[in-house]
């Protein structure tokens, strides 16, 4: 049944590439959005795949081979509910025929790339999918052809090459002493050789390229560059998934189904995430530039998911893969806001801009929303998330990054206040009189994901139920 | 295993370990775009003799070849797009030196 | 041995040269007999496939690509390349000597563990094992190489608009 996400986006841009240009360029946007609804209908309801089988012949045909657990159904959900926004954030922002076809077939690339990396459970392959979907970010980020937008995207290009090169020496290293690229084998060879020094050192390094690739605080530099430079629709993309999957989903994953929790990987991922949060949130207080503000505040969130995954614990693995979930959901929601604020006034300099709420007071609410659940205030998801991880911290012994994390949060309502008090309160300034509140295309995803943010908030009970209880068999599985 | 094998594994990791740091200096310490996409070559060069190397000293040439032409492939369709973002920098800013282009303060 | 440690050395003396050269398009050259001489190595380590892609791939068609992006954005004036040399020399005399440095400290840390090997692989032929059980491996390609057309698409064909 899962191999017809991987398949489907596959036909999607094979037909798209039939010879019927004109007629496809037309439907391009609706076949990309029909393709990832059918992905979110497919984890909310598995029962409605009722074609599979035939798609599954076909994927045996290529040796599919999925490991699909529920931390791979959290990320296919946010991979669906993310790309979807992207692609009406794109539409408004950009009437050209021509590219939103070639935003659509990209599109349905990265999603094949990110579904890969999602669901294989071989660590080849992982490397694999995770080039599509670096290299179809590469293409996303310069997509409108701007000059700064060039700069991130060799910024990127560099950082995620050397980091993919790293992993590639350490599966080597796995490959001496396992003979076999699957999980489980060398999960069990790592077993069996445990405290050689160079397999230390291999693990070392792959971590080390999960942390590039995710941007934690030694390897940050392209973050806000990459973010702060694409276009709106591919920010909202790269800091709501992109860098998320091939980051921290693949540090999950390896961390959870290779490594195992010793103590060193333990010391060092909370090390790495306490670290982030504190610079990630003190950089955030500096800047001016709101999609740069976002990206810091993203790598500081980065780091409580880190900071989580650290304890080893069931709890702290389910409190880090439902921040996962909540970063996804309100990132790419300030993300919108944020391009909502740019297309109608032009800018996004913090100084320039005042009083908003009034004239977008539907970009206002939603971004107060958004910028809560980041800050962790009850009753929005982001609180419950933020106060698990702070839970498994606090049980687990680790006292001190505890009070880091609880300390952390307040930085971040301080610098989200300060942004909301300079955008959207205060005294409507005169040159932003005619300001109007932004399109269909970027108000309505927007609304979408505030509620999710304060749905999952609300009945957080009856979701955790159906949330927690499956995470807790996946440890060390 | 025989221990002549271990030491021909590594006789090898010797010379990937050379590479690698020739790669990395040539990224860190170059100011030229096309420079640092051809240290970035250096180190993919390194990473498939290592591949290769440990699938002779483990007997699975086969499963290493086969990684290896994926690798190609792949390191083939990043330094073409790589290209093209060099290209595109180079029409705005006339230059290649990283000197000259940087409105990104990172 | 011996021969394969003499195609080693020159193997990292081209890519020393590939770097330390101060023609861009002298490294680009030397970037691709690297690729050559690498695929001799892998001819002699029993991956006469992989070798064949090596050469056809990356001392083919990456060189070419990078030599037409050089006679592209080559604008430099003799008087410009002249003092880019003195400004590279000054930042790439280091190299040979931490390379000396670091290949005697490796030659003296003498690390040889016990590993143990995995038993012997039961498909010996490459060809097999790409297709028949590194399957998914191809659909990754297939899909990287629909990216990349793409990716040309978009950033070359549409010509650069100011």
């Amino acid at each position: 049944m899962y191999s017809s996400l991987i398949l489907l986006p596959f036909f999607g841009v094979i037909v798209l590439n039939l010879p019927f240009r004109a007629l496809m360029k037309k439907c391009a946007f609706w076949l990309c959005l029909s393709i990832v609804l059918f992905q979110i209908c497919l984890i909310l309801f598995p029962q409605i795949c009722c074609f599979s089988d035939k798609l599954d012949a076909l994927g045996s045909f290529f040796k599919f081979d999925f490991a699909v657990d529920s931390l791979s159904r959290v990320m296919l959900f946010c991979i669906g509910i993310v790309l979807f926004t992207a692609l009406f954030v794109q539409r408004n922002n950009c009437e050209d025929e021509d590219k939103i076809f070639n935003f659509a077939n990209v599109s349905l690339l990265i999603l094949c790339g990110m579904n890969g990396v999602v669901m294989v459970k071989d660590i080849f392959s992982l490397y694999v999918f995770l080039e599509i979907t670096a290299v179809s970010s590469f293409i996303l980020i310069a997509f409108n052809k701007e000059s700064v937008a060039f700069e991130g995207a060799f910024k990127y290009i560099i950082l995620s090459a050397v980091a993919t090169v790293l992993m590639l020496a350490a599966i080597a290293l796995f490959l001496v002493i396992s003979g076999d690229t699957g999980f489980s084998a060398i999960s069990s060879a790592l077993k069996v050789s445990q405290g050689r020094f160079f397999i230390g050192f291999a693990v070392g390094i792959f971590l080390c390229a999960c942390f590039i690739k995710s941007g934690l605080v030694p390897f940050h530099g392209w973050v806000p560059d990459a973010y702060s430079s694409a276009p709106a629709s591919v920010s909202v993309l790269l800091a709501g998934v992109v860098t998320k999957t091939v980051g921290i989903y693949t540090l999950i994953r390896i961390v959870n189904s290779i490594f195992g929790f010793g103590d060193p990987i333990k010391h060092l991922l909370l090390a790495v995430g306490a670290i982030s949060i504190v610079v990630g949130a003190l950089a955030a207080l500096g800047q001016k530039d709101i999609k740069r503000m976002l990206a810091y505040s993203s790598i500081s969130q980065v780091g409580y998911i880190v900071i989580g995954l650290g304890t080893g614990t069931a709890l702290g693995l389910t409190g880090a893969i439902f921040h996962l979930f909540n970063h996804s959901i309100f990132k790419s929601l300030l993300f919108v806001n944020s391009a909502a604020v740019e297309s109608e006034t032009g800018t996004r300099d913090m100084d320039k801009l005042s009083g908003l709420a009034k004239k977008m007071p539907l970009t206002g609410i939603t971004s107060i929303l958004g910028s809560l659940s980041c800050a962790g205030i009850p009753p929005l998801a982001g609180f419950w998330s933020k106060l698990i991880i702070i839970i498994a911290l606090w049980v687990s012994g680790f006292r001190g990054y505890a009070i880091i994390a609880v300390l952390a949060s307040v930085l971040t309502l301080a610098y989200f206040l300060s942004w909301q008090r300079s955008v959207f309160f205060g005294i409507l300034k005169e040159d932003l009189a005619n300001v109007k509140e932004a399109g269909f295309g970027l108000v309505f995803p927007a609304l979408i994901l505030a509620v999710i943010i304060v749905g999952v908030g609300i009945f957080f009970p009856l979701f955790i139920n159906s949330f927690a209880l499956p995470i807790e068999n996946i440890l060390g599985g | 295993m025989s221990s002549e094998v271990i030491n021909l594994f590594f006789y090898y990791g010797f010379f990937v370990v050379m590479l690698f740091i020739i790669g990395i200096y040539c990224v860190l310490a170059t100011f030229n775009l096309i420079r640092a996409l051809i240290g970035l070559e250096i180190l993919i060069k390194a990473v498939t003799l290592l591949l290769i190397a440990v699938g002779y000293v483990t007997a699975h040439e086969a499963l290493a070849q086969s990684l290896v032409i994926t690798l190609i492939v792949i390191e083939a369709v990043v330094i073409t797009i790589s290209v093209g973002v060099v290209v595109g920098i180079h029409s705005y800013n006339k230059s290649l030196d990283v000197r000259k282009i940087r409105n990104l303060k990172g | 041995m011996y021969l394969d440690i003499i195609i080693l050395v020159v193997l990292l003396l081209a890519s020393l040269w590939t770097v330390m050269t101060r023609s861009i398009l002298r490294s680009a050259i030397g970037l691709a007999l690297t690729s050559v001489i690498l695929s001799i190595v892998m001819f002699r380590l029993n991956s006469p496939l992989a070798a064949v892609f090596e050469l056809s791939v990356c001392a083919g068609l990456i060189s070419v690509l990078f030599v037409s992006t050089i006679s592209i954005t080559q604008p430099y004036t003799t008087e410009e390349i002249l003092k880019r040399m003195k400004d590279m020399f000054a930042r790439f005399r280091f190299l040979p000597l931490i390379i000396i440095v670091s290949a005697i400290g490796l030659a003296f840390v003498s690390i040889k563990p016990v590993i143990n090997l995995p038993p012997p692989e039961a498909i010996k032929d490459a060809r097999v094992m790409l297709w028949n059980v590194r399957g998914f491996d191809v659909m990754g390609q297939i899909l990287i190489l629909l990216t990349g057309v793409f990716g040309i698409v978009i950033l070359f064909k549409e010509g650069l608009k100011k």
